[in-house]
């Protein structure tokens, strides 16, 4: 499949910025994913491996002083792409107190109420009327800010979506519903278990356009999204968005994703969303191979420090068992 | 001092609080142009507007949710659940996310919101619209959870309850929204976590909350009569509890009968038997006695449901019992 990319009316700092965002998130995920295997990281880890070029184009739509993000529990790359810290995330997914969360959330529950990510969510669906009720605070003390809210194709059955999307249309609320749409919910082709095949449709079922986005193009997924942004911000309206996408891991990591052939993997690596708009960025002389190179070994060097990070630093005392239970 | 209902009690409670504080917001179902299913929000829409009191469709998931992303942005917002039975369609909202979101944030979040409507027994409405549930959101670390019997304690709790930085949950009673009391003017507020002796007496202690306190009180009036003194420890708040309060009381009195409107198993009853049995153990005189609801569902039949719930009769019996006079 070939991609278009209008690579001229962008910045070069732009776009080198949206590549290595892209990349530091993979080479996070895979470092991340190495630590799971070392058992330095326990539980459920969801990685985003494949997904990079929807967190990190929509997110760049955004301005994060004002506007909010608001995910599932595969939330590494919404977060890296949100400015967070690698290495309190990495401490936060081995549990250290050095940790986003302190310790106390791990892979799913990843927040930063500074720059408004609002988590790392663990419940299918059931952030969606949270990220709802953040747009109706903007609406109610009239400020500008807008409210992106990610879930996958597996939450979009949930009553939360709907009901989330009936009131935001009934009280016009500024919020970009977003469905990455990877195709498998855990290990379910949405297919088997939908009775919608194109997805941003259901929007309309609410009097919310949806659009469906390629999500392996990191351009057309922010040129999307600015554009949703700019509906919310400008007309305080709804949209909704089905960025369709693939993970090339499995679910989580407990999950060998025997339920899809290789040659189906293949094809979408093939289509990866960083080679792509590497090669496109070569070819319009942006950058060189070298130069690509030098960032993905920077990135590289930051997933391992974020890692080293996290292995030295200390454990939670049990004395903080107790603390933040109340407020 | 005024006498007023616990509706109006609850109402001013909304109305002082919304008009010191513009974050305070009220939502749910018929709150805003129809003035409540119970009337409790009567007046508030005209006064304050669609901003503030809004209506929301039969979603009880959605807009408890909404509420809750409200709050953790900033907002103070009250959700009226038209009646507790309803929340149990928003039980995902309240115990995953308003009670957990400071914990697992490794305290980035406070979630200040009030969740408040009727629960427990009323009248003639079968066994879905008439169950007392506070058990399922007293297990809950990381909620308040509050249950006032009189129109001074409703408003005193409500108005701390919305200043509250945490998930509070606020007990009501379609019963009780026509109990009247005596309420101050002008502003007071009861803490949160503090119990309150109903009665004093010397004889033997028996704690409650919520609609039962009259069933207590009037039990108490009439063991006066045969000479026995009772002390009333209205609990008002399940969570925290005030223990030091229910000890005291039972440290004099060497007795204790526990009075609550839910189920037997693992309810609030059990669970204050439990603590008393083992905090107390060297000054009762008899075991403790809890007088529950049956352990069935609520039937229609009026001569059966009154038959389910605690009554005076019940409450003398198992007063005899920790008495041995019976």
């Amino acid at each position: 499949m070939s991609r278009v990319f209008t690579i001229e009316k962008y910045s070069r700092e732009f776009l080198i910025d949206l590549l290595k965002k892209m990349i530091l998130i993979r080479r996070f995920e895979e470092k991340a994913g190495q630590m799971y295997g070392l058992q330095k990281i326990g539980g459920f880890c969801h990685l985003y491996i494949g997904q990079e070029a929807v967190a990190v184009g929509s997110i760049a739509a955004l301005d994060l002083s004002e506007d909010y993000v608001l995910t599932t529990y595969r939330d590494h790359g919404h977060a890296l792409a949100c400015g967070m810290d690698p290495k309190v995330l990495m401490a936060e997914l081995y549990g250290k107190i050095t940790g986003c969360s302190k310790g106390k959330g791990g892979s799913m529950h990843l927040f930063d109420v500074e720059n408004h990510m609002y988590g790392g969510h663990g419940i299918v669906g059931s952030h969606i009327p949270l990220a709802t009720g953040v747009a109706l605070k903007l609406k109610y003390k009239g400020e500008a800010g807008v409210v992106a809210c990610y879930f996958g194709d597996g939450a979009i059955h949930q009553g939360s979506f709907h009901e989330s999307l009936n009131m935001a249309k009934i009280w016009d609320l500024p919020i970009v519903y977003i469905c990455e749409n990877n195709q498998y919910g855990m290990g379910t082709n949405y297919e088997r278990i939908s009775s919608v095949r194109d997805f941003y449709k259901m929007g309309r079922s609410y009097g919310i356009p949806g659009k469906q986005v390629d999500g392996m193009n990191v351009l057309e997924v922010y040129e999307e999204m600015l554009q949703a942004v700019r509906i919310a911000r400008e007309s305080g309206l709804s949209s909704f968005l089905e960025i369709k996408t693939y993970r090339y891991r499995g679910h989580s990591m407990s999950d060998p994703a025997k339920y899809r052939t290789r040659e189906e993997l293949d094809e979408y690596r093939r289509q990866d969303p960083i080679l792509l708009f590497k090669d496109a960025l070569i070819e319009y002389g942006i950058i060189s191979e070298d130069d690509y190179k030098a960032m993905d070994n920077e990135c590289k060097v930051i997933s391992n420090n974020a890692a080293e990070f996290a292995e030295m630093s200390e454990e939670p005392g049990l004395e903080t068992l107790y603390e933040d239970v109340l407020a | 001092m005024p006498i007023i209902t616990y509706r109006d009690a609850l109402r001013e409670a909304m109305d002082e609080e919304m008009a010191r504080d513009e974050n305070v917001i009220l939502l749910g179902e018929e709150v805003a142009e129809y003035n409540g299913a119970y009337k409790v929000s009567q007046g508030l829409w005209d006064k304050y507007g669609s901003g503030r009191v809004i209506d929301t469709p039969i979603t009880e998931e959605g807009f408890t949710g909404v509420g809750i992303g409200a709050a953790m942005a900033g907002l103070r917002p009250i959700v009226e659940w038209m009646t507790v039975n309803f929340s149990i369609m928003a039980l995902d909202q309240v115990i995953n996310n308003a009670a957990k979101m400071r914990y697992m944030s490794g305290g980035q979040f406070n979630v200040p919101i009030v969740f408040r409507g009727p629960n427990g027994p009323a009248e003639y409405l079968a066994a879905q619209h008439s169950q007392a549930l506070q058990t399922l959101f007293v297990h809950i670390p990381g909620l308040k959870v509050v249950a006032p019997a009189t129109p001074y304690d409703a408003k005193g709790l409500l108005k701390s309850a919305i200043r509250d930085d945490n998930p509070v949950i606020f007990l009501e009673g379609e019963l009780m929204y026509q109990w009247k009391g005596e309420v101050p003017d002008g502003e007071y507020l009861i803490p949160i976590g503090k119990a309150d002796i109903k009665r004093e007496g010397e004889d033997v202690t028996i704690v409650t909350y919520s609609k039962p306190l009259r069933v207590v009180e009037e039990a108490a009036a009439e063991l006066a009569k045969r000479g026995i003194e009772a002390e009333i420890v209205d609990l008002r708040s399940l969570r925290p509890l005030d223990e030091e309060t229910i000890y005291r009381s039972v440290k004099k009195t060497n007795r204790c009968v526990v009075v609550d409107e839910s189920w037997p198993m693992v309810s609030v009853a059990s669970h204050v038997g439990w603590m008393v049995s083992r905090n107390c153990f060297d000054d009762l005189d008899a075991p403790v006695e809890l007088v529950t609801s049956e352990d069935v569902p609520m039937p229609y039949n009026h001569r059966l449901e009154l038959a389910v719930q605690p009554s005076v009769e019940k409450v003398i019996k198992a007063v005899q019992k920790v008495m041995y006079l019976v």
